[in-house]
This record gives structure tokens, sequence and C-alpha cells, in this order.
């Protein structure tokens, strides 16, 4: 194959070049091939169905409207919303307070002790953490059950009333999911330069100026990169509520969430257009957001 | 709370603030650790116990064994085959995503071809998109292929995991120089070579990185499985903790005969952790380092 023409910096190329060419191309094949297969076919199945019918007709955003119109879906999105603005909030303020405590205590081994013992929940992600929590929040059985009767709550059934729920999700995300962000977070902390941190103090910054002015800004890009991603994983709130309505005496309903929605179109009701219909649009509020913030805070731009 | 040298000089602090710092960091160690210790502690009660003995007392290593025996016991040692499902999906992605992902970083960083920056742009943008959305395209694409109710039917999808690619790209551009592997390529290293014995003995704690983030990943998911995988002998073990659930009598009322106990319940999940904090406890060295990898480069 001929190459097309290259920029300016082409003549740079050598035959050793158009070898490492060759060679970059066989190192990402295997990898491209589930790309392709796992990321771009099924996105684009996904909007295919979105604006079809079951049987193949083009629908435009009658598939929208008819999930739209599910008297389900306002309350799920109200449900998620509700639970992102928790989720986020909780993880942004305490992750980052808990990496710049941990991380003015010194690397010792206390430190990193902490830090460990924080993580530990990290491996119960899944079906497990909310088991954990289903006991933790059972009155009968919970180690803080003098601490669930002071608040009010004599049984299970009224600690996991509906209004109760987007708060119990974002301890047990939280829970499960902060330890990792702190880690992450105190090796940011550390890549700040020293001379930066030493400046700060010679000005005589005082550790809560030196937090809020020098630090907090330089961990601005991980910290949209937590974000992001959060956004995106607390927008898919699945497991969760799915183990809670089987346990819960029915109390919690299995169409809590946007995802249980879709799973409940595509698999109770034999609705496949519907269920991508919902993936679509979450598919894409969760990459606006993710744009928004990246064109924002300059993620992408480098230092 | 011990005092540590402090790296950075300043002022000594008050004992109040000290304090209020001890006593938040405390609050928090208690808030993660508290329901793991209880989880503990529950495996080895009987249900009677969990119920009236105070909630941080050991019960008897009898009681555990019978739970044990009691958890086996279900559906035939159905657990246990749980247990090796999700160790033969979540080993076997691991492997081809090691294969195929630490390469692909490799190549975006070291090396220019065509559709480089396509493909790098396509792997953030697959990374922002929220995974358990493409669950019922990817039940839809893989049922036109026939590989519903097959083990492929989740390794496969595992094995996608744009994640370690960003992880090996990032690594690789910064803390490997080009110099090394062109000073390889003039002593007649072929590409390959360069790649697996200059680059690949650098890459170790990013591949362990990669590695242990991928066998969490895999080990944890729970939609992905539950909607290919609807076969109770399929399950990997946390959708069958999952299924577990619905057999226990006090969530459960309308649990059928098959009753199970809240203590095995604890102990099922107990087992179901327990090789993520093995891993773990082997990874955090490589996990430290690794997330210091800048730290260290002056």
């Amino acid at each position: 194959m001929t190459r097309p023409r290259l920029p300016a910096n082409a003549s740079r190329l050598s035959t050793g070049a158009s070898r490492q060419s060759r060679a970059g191309v066989a190192f990402v094949a295997g990898y491209v091939v589930l790309l392709i297969a796992f990321g771009v076919l099924p996105t684009g199945y996904a909007v295919y169905y979105a604006f079809t019918d079951a049987g193949g007709a083009f629908t435009g955003f009658g598939n929208f409207v008819d999930t739209a119109r599910d008297f389900r879906f306002v309350d799920a999105l109200g449900h998620v919303a509700l639970y992102l603005v928790f989720w986020l909030v909780s993880l942004v303020v305490f992750v980052v307070a808990l990496a710049l405590l941990l991380h003015r205590l010194a690397s010792g081994p206390l430190s990193r002790t902490l830090r460990f013992l924080y993580y530990i929940p990290g491996a119960l992600a899944g079906a497990a953490s909310v088991l954990v929590w289903l006991f933790m929040l059972d009155p009968t059985v919970s180690p803080v059950s003098s601490l669930l009767e002071v608040l009010g709550f004599d049984t299970f059934g009224e600690v996991i009333a509906p209004g109760n729920l987007a708060l119990l999700f974002t301890v047990i995300a939280f829970w499960t999911g902060a330890g990792g962000w702190i880690v992450v977070m105190y090796g940011a902390l550390n890549n700040i330069p020293r001379d930066v941190m030493e400046a700060a103090r010679i000005d005589g910054a005082s550790a809560w100026q030196t937090a809020w002015r020098v630090q907090i800004p330089m961990l601005r890009k991980w910290i949209v990169y937590m974000v992001i991603l959060a956004f995106a994983g607390g927008a898919q709130l699945f497991v969760e509520p799915q183990l809670l309505s089987l346990a819960s005496v029915g109390v919690a309903g299995r169409d809590y969430s946007l995802n249980q929605l879709t799973y409940d179109f595509a698999f109770q009701m034999n609705d496949v257009n519907g269920a991508a219909a919902v993936s679509v649009e979450l598919l894409v509020v969760s990459v606006s957001v993710a744009g928004v913030f990246v064109a924002r805070s300059g993620f992408f731009d480098a230092d | 709370m011990p005092t540590e040298t402090r790296r950075r000089g300043g002022p000594p602090r008050h004992l109040a603030s000290r304090l209020l710092v001890g006593s938040v960091l405390a609050a928090f160690v208690v808030f993660f650790v508290l329901p793991v210790l209880w989880l503990l502690l529950a495996a080895t009660k009987t249900d009677q116990q969990l119920v009236h003995d105070s909630p941080l007392s050991f019960g008897s290593w009898d009681a555990l064994s019978a739970n044990w025996q009691a958890l086996t016991a279900f559906q035939d040692d159905i657990v246990l085959v749980w247990l090796r499902n999700s160790a033969v999906y979540s080993v076997l992605a691991l492997v081809i995503t090691l294969c195929l992902a630490v390469p692909a970083g490799y190549a975006l960083a070291m090396t220019e071809f065509r559709g480089r920056r396509a493909l790098l742009v396509a792997t953030l943008v697959v990374m922002l998109m929220p995974n358990a959305t493409l669950v019922v395209p990817l039940f839809l694409e893989l049922n036109a292929v026939r590989l519903i109710g097959t083990m492929w039917s989740v390794v496969l999808p595992y094995a996608f995991y744009p994640f370690g690619v960003y992880l090996t790209y990032i690594y690789f551009s910064t803390a490997v120089p080009r110099d090394l592997l062109a000073a390889a390529r003039i002593d007649g290293c072929s590409e390959f070579g360069v790649f697996r014995h200059v680059a690949l003995p650098l890459a170790t704690p990013v591949v362990a990185l990669v590695g242990f983030f991928s066998f969490v990943a895999n080990w944890t998911n729970y939609f992905l499985p539950y909607v290919m995988l609807p076969e109770s002998e399929q399950m990997p073990i946390q959708v069958g903790v999952g299924s577990l659930l619905s057999n226990v009598p006090s969530f459960n009322p309308t649990a059928g005969s098959l009753a199970v106990e809240r203590p095995q319940l604890a102990l099922a999940t107990l087992v179901a952790i327990t090789p993520v904090l093995v891993v773990f406890l082997f990874a955090q060295r490589f996990l430290v380092s690794g997330m210091l990898a800048g730290a260290t480069k002056e």
C-alpha cells in the first residue's frame, strides 16, 4: 500500500520507522478487535435498536417518548439524580479531605496502615458490599443498632423506607469506593513538586491555606477524573437497589433506578428497543457530563 | 497517635487540631472497618447468637464449621461451583487482558502508526462510557452470535479493558525513555524483542497494577453475568450470593424450604471477598509504587 502524503516531519520516517509502524499495528491488533466487538459495536447496536421498533422499522424518537411516558420513568430519574448529588458531593468532599489529612501525617507507617484500612471495603465491591450493609442496617443484628434506634429506626423496614434509599446507597457506594480514590489522591498529592510546597511554607501559608490554594488546585484533574467516572458509575446504579428489592420484605421495588428499568424493559417486558432507548439516554447524559467537565477543566491540556 | 517525623517543617500543630485530625481519621477507620470486622465474627455464630449476643463477640469454631457445612450443603456444593466459575472467568479474562492491553499501551506510547490518535481517542471515549449501559446491547450482540449462556459471554467482554490500555500507555510514555528502545534496536533487537526484553521488564509495576484492577473488576462484576448467565451452575460467586439472599427468611419471608440462615449468608459473603483481599495483599506493594510512579521521577 502506498503511504499517503505525510506531514512535514515525515522526512524523519526511515525504513526503521515503517518497521516500527508495522510492529505498532501488530501490537494493537488484538486490542482493536476487542474494542470494536465490545465497545464500538454494542454502542452502535444500542443506537440502532433505540431508533427502531421490534420489526426493525425506523421509529425516530418513538421509543424515547414511550419509555419516558412509562409511569416509573420519572420516579427512577429523580431517584438517580438525587443519589448522584449525594454520592458526588460526599465523594469529592471526604476523599479530598481524607487524602489531605493522611498526607499531612507524613509518609510513615501510620498513613500507610490507614490507607490500607480505608481500602479494605474496596474488596467488597458488587453484591458483597450490599449484603454487608443489609446487615448493618438491620436493627436486630447491626453492631450499630443503638445508633439506628437513636435515629428512630426500630425495624429493617423503617430503615430502608423509600425516602432513605438515596442516602443509604450513597453510604454503601462511599464505603466501597472511597478507599481506592483516597489511594489515588494520596499518590497525586505526592506528585506535587516539593519546591511548590516549600514555597508555600516559606510564604507562611497555614495548612489550611496550602490545601486550599496549592494542593486542591493541583489535584483538579484527578478530582475531575474521579467525578466523571463516579458520575458514569452512579448513573448506572443497579446492584444495590436490585439486591435490596430482593431483601426488603417488599418495601423497595424493582424499579428504583433507570438501569433497573432497562433490565425490566429488556428481560421482563420483552421490549429491547425501549431498553436500548433508556441505555442510549444514559450514555448521552454520561458522555455529555464528561464532555462538559473535560472542556471546562482543561482535562486534556498538557501542564 | 504516634508522632511521625514530618517531611515538611512548619510550626508545631496545636494539640486541639491534632486531636481533631486524629478523631476524624479514627472515625473513618471505624466506618470502613467495623462492618468487615462484624462480618468476620458473624460467620462464627448461630442465627440465635447473631441476634442476642453482643454484635462484636466471637461465636464458636463449632458454629463456624456448622455454617460452612450448611452453606456447602445448599444445592449440593453449589457455592464451590460458583467460586470455581468466578475463578475461571476472572483468570481467563485477566490473561487475555494482559496479553492484549499491555502490548497495545506500549505500541500507543512508543511507536508511530496510522490510526494511533484515533485509537487513543476511541479508548478514552469508551472509558468514559458507562459500561453497564452497554450490557443490554452486549446481550443482543452476543445473542446474535449465539454465545449467550456460554462462559465466553462474560469472559470476552471482561477481557476488553480500556482502562488497562490507558494505564500502560501513560506508564510507558512517562516512565520509559525512547532512547532506551532506540539503543536496543541499534543493537539488532527485533521490534518484538525490544518489547519483550527491554520494555516489559521495566513495566512490571504497571502490569501488576493492570492485573490487579482487572481481576477485581472481573471478580466483583454483577450486572453482566447476571444478564448473560442465568443458569445457577454458571453463576459467578457474586451473582450466587445474590441468589442466596432470596433464600434467607429474615430478608425474604417467601423463602422456600431451602432456607439459608443469616450467618451462612455472612460466611458466603466472606468467601466471596477472600480472593480479592488475598490478591490485594500481594498487589499492595505494586499498588503503592505504581500510584507513585511519577513521584520518584525527578
